[in-house]
């Protein structure tokens, strides 16, 4: 078991809320399990919702460095684990030239000219490391093989060096938008949790936490708005961060209550497909009506 | 028998809820049951709400099964619950691994209490199954090859289900611009070098570059007038699995009059979309005007909609109200916008039909792919056409 702080999953949700970071039960309770089990936690929802942070919040909760490796399509093991350095490699060539002797070529593939890629630095942390696997359904199904082998060994093998070995498993987040379905494999190795988009008063929470300049009426309003237009049958649900960025947007602007005039004006930072801003403005008094949502 | 300690009791009852969610149709290995009894040894000392949360984290990894572990949760532990697990620590459950042994010790455990709890369902389980299956199957059959029109409102909504599943492919094009290869048509002089390295400056490695593939968008143009009701809104739900598939899919109806309902679709419930279909289209199954549609598609969306270069779908019979030669001149215009068109009339479908109806024969100059789409079978064969 990793060394944490902390005994129980209340004193985490504590902890996680003295770093802003608001968790609900179920999401404190799997993190606590991931840390005490050493089991990867695979975080998904839609975008937005805070998945990402989680790492971030966790790194520095333990002190811990944060490594993340962004996926992409047609991410692959150089980019994820290592790469030789090959200018530095063609330099040395030039520079030894003349003078090539079996030792110098073996220098060439020393640690020196090794390139190190989030996965090999996660292996080298160990559990020095928070690993972060960042938006893992963009990659392609062959990365997610190599992952799992990597995230069920934590050791690699460099043919010119030799093996590489973590003493003590990173703590490992895994994170996904939901885009394509991982593989089961992937997600029998890990602890699950679906994150969803917040209740209403923890949102407003959320945006007094992150943005104290947000006046609480504010905070209200803002809150109350997004989630009325998570009730619409739009194409992108805006997610916390752009509830964040509104209440940002509105207090800048100076007012205390969210109207329509304001609304309309910075839409755009929670809106952000053309469609959707058009549904959202013909149905405008709707959103920042100052009723109680209906539940 | 002896009575177990209660530790094991405890233990027994964990396992047991994890063997019954897999008997609910869950995916449930010993692995995550395993993970699952260590999660709850991990919090000590539960109560009702954290035994949920560790077995949500660990016994089921997608949200789709959240609502049956609900049900299966509610019904195993009572409300007030409350475990004191201290007995078995963390290490001392043993992960699942190529060991074997310790694997059958659990599902000994396992069997055992199941056996006490499930007697009553365990006989004939599986035989029923598995006759089951064969029923579907020869059903599946059957319901591929009736005609859209004829289906029951049953028949209807599993083929639409099914329809959703067809693996929908979309043509491709290529792109500009280059990209790294393992052979292609450019040879790539950069990483040539770069890869000499590995060969001390022998560039006994030849690197290429070649052009990227793109999909083409696909574009549904769709016939709700009278008779052709039921095959456009199987196509709608052949839209919706394409869309899914997270391609760019441009989906209009027409009957006297053009209406856009590709947003309509980007929800993620294809039943309320073509419930939100059917309140937007004003004129479900009224007359049709195919040539002044067109002309509305091509005036009012070409440059507005993803249709230059696309491939695009017709799905009428061809019955056209209106004059055949605006018809043919906007199918003309549609051919030079387009990269290819494919018309699916239902009509086809029948042995003896011909396109002697004057609008038929003034579009199909213009035609790449005529296709009947009466049916199932036939949505494969236009899923076929349209990845070729």
């Amino acid at each position: 078991m990793s060394e944490w702080p902390l005994s129980s999953v209340s004193e985490l949700q504590e902890a996680l809320g003295r770093e802003h970071y608001l968790a609900d039960r179920g999401l404190s309770t799997a993190i606590y399990l991931a840390v005490s089990l050493n089991k990867p936690l695979l975080l998904e929802g839609e975008a937005g919702v805070g998945k990402t942070e989680v790492a971030k919040v966790l790194s520095s909760l333990l002190g811990r460095e944060l490594i993340r490796l962004q996926c992409y399509e047609g991410i692959d093991a150089s980019q994820a684990l290592y790469e030789w350095n090959y200018s530095k490699q063609l330099i040395a060539v030039r520079a030894m030239q003349d003078v090539t002797t079996e030792a110098h070529v073996q220098d060439l593939f020393g640690p020196e000219y090794l390139v190190e890629r989030p996965l090999l630095a996660a292996i080298r942390s160990g559990s020095k490391a928070v690993l972060l696997v960042d938006e893992l359904d963009r990659a392609d199904d062959e990365f997610e093989a190599f992952l799992l082998e990597i995230l069920s060994e934590f050791a690699v093998t460099i043919p010119e060096i030799g093996r590489v070995a973590a003493e003590e498993p990173p703590v490992v987040i895994v994170t996904s938008n939901r885009t394509r379905e991982l593989h089961d494999a992937l997600k029998r190795r890990c602890l699950y949790h679906w994150i969803d988009h917040p209740a209403l008063e923890r949102e407003i929470q959320i945006i007094r936490a992150r943005a104290p300049e947000v006046p609480e009426s504010l905070a209200r309003d803002v809150a109350t708005a997004v989630n009325r237009l998570r009730g619409f049958d739009i194409a992108k649900r805006p997610g916390v961060a752009e509830t964040i960025d509104w209440a940002h947007a509105a207090a800048f602007l100076g007012v205390e209550h969210l109207d329509e005039e304001t609304a309309a004006a910075t839409l755009g930072t929670v809106l952000k497909d053309h469609d959707d801003q058009e549904l959202a403005v013909s149905r405008l008094a709707e959103v920042v009506a100052d009723d109680e949502p209906a539940a | 028998m002896t009575n177990p300690p209660p530790e094991a009791e405890a233990l027994a009852r964990l396992i047991g809820f994890g063997r019954d969610l897999r008997r609910r149709g869950l995916p449930v290995g010993t692995g995550r049951i395993v993970t699952f009894c260590r999660s709850a040894a991990a919090l000590g000392a539960l109560d009702r709400e954290d035994l949920y949360w560790a077995g949500r984290g660990s016994l089921i990894s997608r949200p789709e099964d959240v609502e049956a572990f609900d049900a299966a949760f509610e019904a195993w532990f009572r409300r007030g619950l409350r475990i004191e697990l201290e007995l078995p620590g963390t290490d001392d459950i043993a992960e699942p691994g190529d060991g074997g042994g310790q694997d059958e010790d659990l599902e000994v455990v396992d069997d055992h209490i199941v056996a006490r709890e499930w007697h009553e369902m365990e006989e004939g389980d599986e035989a029923e199954g598995e006759a089951s299956i064969r029923i579907v199957a020869s059903a599946m059959e059957v319901l591929r090859e009736k005609s859209f029109a004829d289906l029951t409102e049953e028949e209807r909504r599993r083929v639409a289900r099914l329809i959703r599943r067809l693996a929908v492919q979309v043509p491709m094009r290529k792109t500009r611009r280059y990209r790294p290869a393992a052979s292609g048509a450019r040879f790539d002089v950069k990483r040539t070098i770069r890869r000499s390295l590995r060969t001390q400056g022998e560039p006994f490695h030849r690197a290429w570059r070649a052009r990227g593939t793109r999909a083409r968008p696909l574009v549904l143009i769709l016939d709700i007038s009278g008779s052709m009701a039921p095959y456009s809104r199987a196509l709608v739900q052949f839209a919706f699995a394409a869309m899914a598939a997270g391609r760019r899919v441009e989906v209009f109806c027409f009957g006297t009059r053009l209406t856009r309902v590709t947003r309509t679709l980007r929800t993620k419930d294809p039943d309320r979309a073509m419930r939100e279909i059917g309140r937007l289209v004003e004129d479900w199954e009224g007359g049709t005007r195919i040539g002044a549609s067109l002309n509305e598609l091509l005036d009012g969306w070409s440059q507005r909609a993803a249709i230059r270069g696309s491939v695009a779908v017709v799905c009428s019979d061809g019955l056209e109200r209106g004059e055949p030669d605006l018809l043919r001149e906007q199918m003309a215009r549609l051919r030079r916008l387009v990269h290819k068109i494919v018309w699916v009339n239902p009509l086809k479908g029948s042995p003896h039909y011909e396109p002697l109806a004057r609008g038929m024969a003034a579009a199909l100059p213009s035609i790449d792919e005529f296709l009947p789409g009466h049916n199932l079978e036939s949505l494969e064969e236009l899923g076929r056409v349209l990845a070729g």
